[in-house]
C-alpha cells in the first residue's frame, strides 16, 4: 500500500516546526512504527535526516510513543498504543497526518519527541507510599477486597504516556494525576497518606501549567488503557474532603 | 586471574544471614559523604537507587529513557515467584532454590540462588506495602498461579502486567527519594564509559541525549542495572532500545563478561511476519497452561495450509502431532522454555511449520474451550447443551483468563485466536549471561557492581518463568544495599571524587572520539541494516542450536561485518543534538563485538545445557547432553582489546547441596 | 495566601465554582420557566403580570434574584477565565482535531465557552427587552380584580417583542445554544462534585439530557407561540 505522510518536523524546542510530506510504500501487516522505520530507512538511504520519534517496548506497555495520528493520540483505534496499531486499519493512497503530543507542559524536543518530565514531577510530589525497604509486614497481613484491588489495578494500568493531555482540548493532566491518586488512595496501604497525597499532587499538577479539567472525557476516549474518568470524580471528592474537612492546607 | 566468588562459609541456609550479620557497616554520618552512581532504572536499578537513597547514601541515578518508568522491566507479563507457601502446597525456600538450580541446568552458584530464594518472600511483602495491586482471592488474600518447570503455585501476579506494576512500585519509591533529595535523577543520559582510578570504578561518562553534551559524573562506587543484551539478535522480545553498551563499556575497561552464550529463547512468541519486522511480541507462558501445541503430522496438510487451501481447524484430530505431549508425557505442554523452544524448532526443521515462512507452530485452545464450556454448562445446570452453546461458554472462561493476551494477538496478527489456533514460534527473550559478579554482586573491578539481568549470577543456563522480576528486585532491594557496604566501608576516608583527574579527561576524550568517528565514516548503509544483518548471523548460528562449523563461520562473518560497519555506516545528524541514529550506532557497534564473544563462548562450551544447545552433544533421542565433568564452570571472559582473542577465566562451580542430575521432563 | 482562596483558585476549586453556580442556575431556569409558561395562558396576561409583580416586590425573591445576577456573572467570568487559561495551556495547535468523547456530547463539551458566550449575550439582550423596560417604567399599568395592587403590563411588551421575527429567531437559536450548554453542563456539574457512581450516574445523565432538551424547548415555545400560533 502507498501512503502519503504529513509529518511534523521541528528541529528543537525553541524553533518553530512545519509539516513535510513523504510517500512511503508499506504493507498492511506492519505496525505503524514499522511503517515509520521504513520511511526513516528511505530517508537515510537518500542521506536525509530521519524523523525522530520516541518508541521502545513496541508492545503497548512502556508508554514511550508520543504521536498524534490523524488527530488521535496513538491513532484511531480505541485502546491501542501507536506501536500496536497496524497498517491494515489504513487505506491504500491515504494521507496520514502525524504530529507530536501538543501541550505547553510537554515541550517538543525534536520532531515527534516531547518532554514529559512534568509527569515525573507530579509523581514525585506524592505519587508513592512512604515505606522504606525492609519495613513491610507480611504481604497477607491486610486482606484487600478482590473488587477493590481490581479497581485500584484499573487505575494503576496507566502507562504514563500523556495521551490524556494530548487529547484534552484543555491539555489537562487530570486523568493521569487522578489515576495515580486513585490507585494509591484506594489501597489500604496508601490510605495513611491519602489526604496529603491528593493535596500535593493536585498542587503540583496545577503548577506545571496544565489546563483545568472540564469533563470533556476525550482523555478516557483516547487513553490506550481506557482509564475511566471516574477516577477524576474520585479525586475531586477527595480533594474537597482534604481541603474542607481536614486540618491540612491546599498546598505545601 | 583467579576468580573469587567470595561465597561465605557455613551452612547453605545460614550463609546469607550470617554474612549479613557480620559484614562491615557504614555509619549514617559517613553514608552522607559517600556517593553512588546507579545506571539504569529498571527493577534492579530503581530498587537499588531507592534503597541506597533511603539508607542515606548520595545517589545519582541515570537512565537513557525520558523517565525511569519506561525501563523494559515494565513489559514482563506473567508474574514473580516467591517461596511464600501461601497455597500450602509444600513450597519452601529450599524448593524454590532447588527448582531454580535445576531449571538453570546446574550452571549457577548455589549460594547466590539460595539467597535469591530467601529474598523472594520479602519482595512480595515490600511490593504489597508499596501498593502494588496484586491479584487477590475473594477472601482478600494474595492469589497465585503456576508456571513452567515447577510443581507448586508460587507465582504472584497482577493480571498480565506484573512487571509494570512492580516497576511502578520501584519507580514510586525512587520518586520519593528524588523528592527528598537523596537521589538525583538524570533522565535521557546514556552511560558511554566507566572511569577507573587506581583500579577502582570512580565514575562514568554520559551523553545528554537531548543536547549531545558529554558529561563526567564521579562517585565512590558504580552500580550497573542496565539489563540484558538480547537485542544482539536484532529480533527479540526486548524493547527497541535495550542494549549492552553500559555492560560492554565496562567489559572494555576490564570487567569480565560471564556465560555470554546463555540466551533464553522463549517458546511462545508471535512469529516473524516479514522483513520489515522490528521486534517480536511475547505471549505469556501462562498460555501453555491451557493451550496445546501441535503441527500437522502429514506433509501434504502442511503444504495445503501454507498455500491457504486448508485451515488449521480442517485438520483431523488423528492427523495432528501434539509433539510436546508425545515427547514429554510427564510435563506435556508445560516443559521448561528451552525444551519447548527446541521442540518447536525440530518440528519446523522437519518441515511441519505452518505459516508461509514455515516457522510457526499452533497453540490451540479448542480443547480447553470445550473442557471449560462443558464444566460451565454443567454448573449452570444445562441439559444436553449444543456444541455451539458449550463453545460460547468455554470462550467466556478463556476470555476471563487470557482476554488481554488474546486481544493483543488479534491486534497484531489480525486473526481471531478464539476461532483458529494461535501461531507461535520461539524468540530471544532473556540473557542469562552478563557481567561476572561475586557474592557481593561486585565485578572484578572493585567498586563496580552489577544487578539484575546485567549480571550473570542466578539463572545458570536457563531461567525459569517469573524469576527475572524476582532476581531484579532481590538484587536491588535486598542484596546490593548490604553488600555495597563491604566496599564502601573502606572508602569512608575517600573524599568526593574529583572529576578533573586525568582518568576522567581520558575517558571523556575516548567517548568523544568514538562518537565523532561514527559521524565521520559517512558511508552508505544505515545502522539499522547492520544490526539486522548481525541479528541474522546470531540467530542462524548462535541461536536455538549451535555447532562448531556454524560458530566458526559466524565468528568470521561478524568480524567482517564489523569491519564493514566501520567503513560504510552512515550516521546522519550532528553530535550536539538529539540524534537517535548516533545513539543506535554506538549500541550496534558494541553488539558487533559482543556477538563475537558470544560465539567464542558457545564454541568453548562443548556441551549442551539450558539455553545452549550444541548439536554435537545430544543423546540419541535428540535431548541435550550436559558434560558436568568438564564444564561445571562459569566462563568469564576478559576482552579489552578486540584485535586479540578473548581470554577465558574459569570459576569452578561447586555443588555441596544438590546432586547434579540429568534434567528430565519425560 | 489564605487556604480558602488557594482552594478556590486551584484547578479543581475553579471547576467547583462552575459546578455549583451552574447547578444553581439550572434551578433558576426551572423557576423562571414555571413563571414564563403562564404566558401561554389565554388570560390576556393577567396571571403573568401578577407573577411579575410578585417577583419584583417580594423582598425574599428580590434577594434571591440579586444572588442569581451574582451567580450568572461569577459563572460567566470564571468560565471566561478558565477558557482563556485552558486555551493557553496549548499554544501550538493541532492541524487535525477530532472529537471523540465518552458519555458526553462532544460538540457541547468542547464548545462550552462559545455556547456560554452566546447565552451571556442572550441574557443581556433578554434583560434589555424586558427587565430594563420594566425597571425604567416603559410599561403601561394594569389593575386586575383578583390582585390588590396595580401591576406593570409586561405581557404587552412580550407580545410586542415577539412580533419581530428576528428577535424570535435569535431567541430560538439561543435556546438551542442553552440546550447544548446544558447537555454537557448538567451532568458535568455532578462529575465535578465527585458524584460518579455506576448506579446513579446513568440516572443523572438521563435526567441531564431530559433537562437539556425539555427546558430550553419550553422556553423556545413561548416566542414561537406568539409568532405563529397566538
Amino acid at each position: 500500500m502507498k501512503l502519503n505522510l504529513k509529518v511534523w518536523r521541528q528541529k528543537g524546542a525553541s524553533t518553530g516546526g512545519k509539516f513535510e510530506t513523504y510517500t512511503v510504500e508499506a504493507n498492511e501487516h506492519m505496525s505503524f512504527l514499522e511503517m515509520l522505520d521504513v520511511l526513516n530507512e528511505q530517508l537515510i538511504a537518500e542521506q536525509r535526516e530521519p524523523v525522530s520519534f520516541e518508541h521502545d517496548c513496541r508492545e503497548g506497555i512502556c508508554g514511550t510513543c508520543s504521536m498524534v495520528i490523524n488527530g488521535h493520540p496513538h491513532g484511531p483505534m480505541k485502546g491501542t498504543t501507536t506501536c500496536q496499531l497496524h497498517m491494515r486499519h489504513f487505506n491504500d493512497g491515504e494521507t496520514i497526518t502525524i504530529e507530536p503530543f501538543r501541550s505547553n507542559s510537554f515541550p517538543v524536543i525534536k520532531d515527534l519527541v516531547v518532554d514529559r518530565a512534568a509527569f515525573d514531577r507530579i509523581i514525585q510530589s506524592g505519587g508513592y507510599i512512604s515505606v522504606n525497604t525492609g519495613q513491610a509486614q507480611d504481604g497477607n497481613a491486610i486482606p484487600i477486597e478482590k473488587d477493590l484491588a481490581s479497581e485500584a489495578f484499573d487505575a494503576a494500568t496507566c502507562i504514563g504516556c500523556g495521551a490524556c493531555v494530548a487529547a484534552c482540548p484543555n491539555a489537562s493532566a487530570m486523568l493521569f494525576t487522578s489515576a495515580k491518586v486513585s490507585h494509591l488512595n484506594m489501597m489500604p496501604q496508601g490510605e495513611v497518606e491519602a489526604t496529603q497525597r491528593v493535596l500535593n499532587m493536585i498542587n503540583q499538577m496545577d503548577s506545571e501549567g496544565f489546563g483545568a479539567c472540564s469533563n470533556i472525557t476525550a482523555c478516557e476516549a483516547e487513553c490506550p488503557k481506557e482509564i475511566s474518568v471516574k477516577n477524576i470524580a474520585r479525586v475531586n471528592r477527595e480533594y474537597f474532603a482534604a481541603v474542607l474537612a481536614s486540618e491540612k492546607n491546599p498546598s505545601k | 586471574m583467579k576468580l573469587d566468588g567470595k561465597v561465605p562459609t557455613g551452612e547453605l541456609s545460614e550463609k546469607w544471614t550470617q554474612y549479613r550479620g557480620t559484614m562491615n557497616l557504614v555509619a549514617p554520618n559517613n553514608k552522607r559523604r559517600l556517593e553512588v552512581i546507579v545506571v539504569g532504572s529498571g527493577l534492579a536499578g530503581a530498587s537499588a537507587a531507592a534503597t541506597l537513597g533511603e539508607l542515606g547514601y548520595k545517589v545519582k541515578c541515570f537512565t537513557f529513557h525520558d523517565s525511569p518508568r519506561r525501563a523494559h522491566s515494565i513489559a514482563a507479563q506473567g508474574g514473580i515467584n516467591a517461596a511464600k507457601n501461601y497455597q500450602n502446597d509444600g513450597d519452601s525456600v529450599y524448593r524454590l532454590f532447588y527448582d531454580t538450580i535445576k531449571g538453570g541446568d546446574y550452571r549457577s552458584r548455589e549460594a547466590n540462588v539460595h539467597r535469591l530464594a530467601e529474598a523472594s518472600r520479602t519482595i512480595i511483602d515490600q511490593a504489597v506495602a508499596q501498593g502494588v495491586p496484586f491479584a487477590r482471592e475473594y477472601g482478600g488474600l494474595l492469589a497465585n498461579r503456576s508456571f513452567g518447570g515447577v510443581q507448586v503455585s508460587r507465582t504472584f501476579y497482577a493480571r498480565g502486567q506484573t512487571g509494570q506494576q512492580l516497576l511502578i512500585g520501584a519507580y514510586q519509591s525512587l520518586s520519593r527519594q528524588i523528592s527528598m533529595g537523596n537521589v538525583t535523577m538524570y533522565n535521557r543520559h546514556e552511560m558511554l564509559d566507566v572511569v577507573k582510578i587506581d583500579g577502582k570504578a570512580r565514575g562514568i561518562i554520559t551523553r545528554n541525549l537531548v543536547t549531545g553534551a558529554i558529561d563526567r559524573h564521579s562517585a565512590h562506587a558504580v552500580v550497573l542495572g542496565t539489563g540484558g543484551y538480547g537485542n544482539v539478535f536484532y529480533l527479540s522480545t526486548n524493547a527497541m532500545n535495550s542494549n549492552v553498551t553500559a555492560a560492554w563499556r565496562a567489559t572494555k575497561r576490564g570487567a569480565l563478561m560471564a556465560n555470554p552464550c546463555f540466551t533464553q529463547i522463549h517458546p511462545t512468541c508471535i512469529p516473524v511476519s516479514g522483513e520489515y519486522q522490528s521486534k517480536l511480541t511475547l505471549m505469556s507462558e501462562s498460555l501453555r497452561n491451557d493451550g496445546r501445541v501441535w503441527v500437522p503430522g502429514k506433509k501434504d496438510d502442511v503444504k495445503a495450509i501454507r498455500e491457504g487451501r486448508l485451515k488449521a481447524t480442517d485438520i483431523a484430530e488423528e492427523d495432528r502431532d501434539y509433539y510436546l505431549e508425545r515427547r514429554y508425557p510427564a510435563f506435556g505442554n508445560l516443559v521448561p522454555r528451552d525444551v519447548a523452544s527446541r521442540a518447536a524448532k525440530v518440528a519446523c526443521d522437519e518441515g511441519h511449520g505452518v505459516n508461509a515462512t514455515g516457522l510457526a507452530v499452533y497453540l490451540d485452545f479448542a480443547s480447553a474451550i470445550m473442557r471449560y464450556g462443558k464444566s460451565e454448562a454443567h454448573s449452570k445446570g444445562m441439559v444436553n447443551p449444543s456444541e455451539d452453546e458449550i463453545k460460547l461458554l468455554g470462550e467466556k472462561v478463556v476470555e476471563a483468563k487470557y482476554g488481554n493476551l488474546f486481544e493483543m494477538y488479534a491486534k497484531i496478527t489480525g486473526e481471531d485466536p478464539y476461532k483458529s489456533p494461535m501461531m507461535i514460534y520461539p524468540a530471544v527473550h532473556y540473557t542469562m549471561g552478563g557481567l561476572w559478579v561475586d557474592y557481593n554482586l561486585e565485578t572484578n573491578i572493585p567498586g563496580l557492581f552489577a544487578v539484575g539481568e546485567a549480571n550473570f549470577s542466578d539463572h545458570g543456563a536457563n531461567r525459569l518463568g517469573a524469576s527475572a522480576l524476582m532476581q531484579g528486585l532481590a538484587d536491588g532491594y535486598f542484596v546490593i544495599p548490604y553488600t555495597i557496604g563491604q566496599f564502601l566501608s573502606n572508602e569512608i576516608r575517600t573524599p568526593i571524587i574529583d572529576d578533573q583527574q586525568p582518568e576522567f579527561e581520558a575517558a571523556e576524550k575516548a567517548v568523544k572520539d568514538r562518537l565523532a568517528q561514527f559521524i565521520n565514516i559517512k558511508g552508505k548503509q544505515s545502522v539499522e541494516s547492520f544490526h539486522r544483518r548481525l541479528g541474522k548471523i546470531m540467530w542462524e548460528y548462535c541461536g536455538m542450536s549451535r555447532n562448531e562449523e556454524g560458530l566458526n563461520k559466524a565468528r568470521k562473518m561478524i568480524q567482517e561485518l564489523r569491519a564493514e560497519f566501520y567503513s560504510d555506516v552512515f550516521v546522519p545528524g550532528e553530535l550536539n543534538e538529539y540524534n537517535p541514529e548516533l545513539e543506535k550506532a554506538g549500541r550496534v557497534a558494541d553488539f558487533l563485538e559482543l556477538g563475537e564473544l558470544m560465539v567464542v563462548d558457545a564454541l568453548d562450551r562443548q556441551e549442551s545445557c539450558g539455553g545452549h544447545f550444541r548439536e554435537e552433544y545430544r543423546t540419541p533421542e535428540g535431548e541435550a547432553m550436559r558434560n558436568d565433568k568438564d564444564f561445571t564452570y562459569v566462563s568469564a571472559w576478559e576482552w579489552t582489546d578486540t584485535t586479540a582473542d578473548p581470554t577465558l577465566h574459569k570459576e569452578e562451580l561447586e555443588f555441596e547441596n544438590v546432586e547434579l542430575k540429568t534434567r528430565s521432563y519425560k | 495566601m489564605n487556604w480558602f482562596v488557594r482552594f478556590l483558585t486551584s484547578s479543581i476549586g475553579k471547576k467547583l465554582i462552575m459546578s455549583l453556580t451552574g447547578l444553581f442556575l439550572c434551578l433558576f431556569l426551572v423557576v423562571h420557566l414555571a413563571g414564563n409558561l403562564q404566558l401561554l395562558l389565554d388570560d390576556g396576561g393577567e396571571a403573568f403580570n401578577i407573577y411579575a409583580y410578585i417577583m419584583t416586590h417580594n423582598p425574599l425573591i428580590k434577594a434571591v434574584s440579586y444572588g442569581t445576577y451574582f451567580f450568572i456573572i461569577l459563572h460567566a467570568i470564571q468560565g471566561i477565565i478558565l477558557a482563556i487559561q485552558n486555551r493557553k495551556a496549548r499554544k501550538s495547535k493541532y492541524s487535525v482535531t477530532v472529537t471523540r468523547t465518552t458519555g458526553t456530547n462532544s460538540f457541547a463539551a468542547r464548545q462550552m465557552a462559545l455556547l456560554g458566550s452566546l447565552i451571556l449575550v442572550f441574557i443581556g439582550i433578554h434583560m434589555g427587552d424586558f427587565w430594563w423596560k420594566m425597571k425604567s417604567g416603559q410599561t403601561s399599568m394594569e389593575k386586575y380584580d383578583s390582585f390588590q395592587f396595580e401591576v406593570q403590563n409586561l405581557y404587552e411588551k412580550v407580545d410586542a417583542t415577539f412580533a419581530n421575527e428576528w428577535i424570535v429567531l435569535f431567541y430560538v437559536i439561543s435556546m438551542i445554544g442553552l440546550s447544548f450548554h446544558l447537555l454537557h453542563g448538567f451532568q458535568s456539574a455532578f462529575q465535578t462534585l465527585g458524584l460518579n457512581h455506576s448506579k446513579y450516574t446513568p440516572f443523572i445523565k438521563g435526567l441531564g439530557k431530559g433537562f437539556a432538551i425539555i427546558v430550553p424547548a419550553l422556553f423556545a415555545l413561548i416566542p414561537i407561540y406568539y409568532m405563529f400560533i397566538k
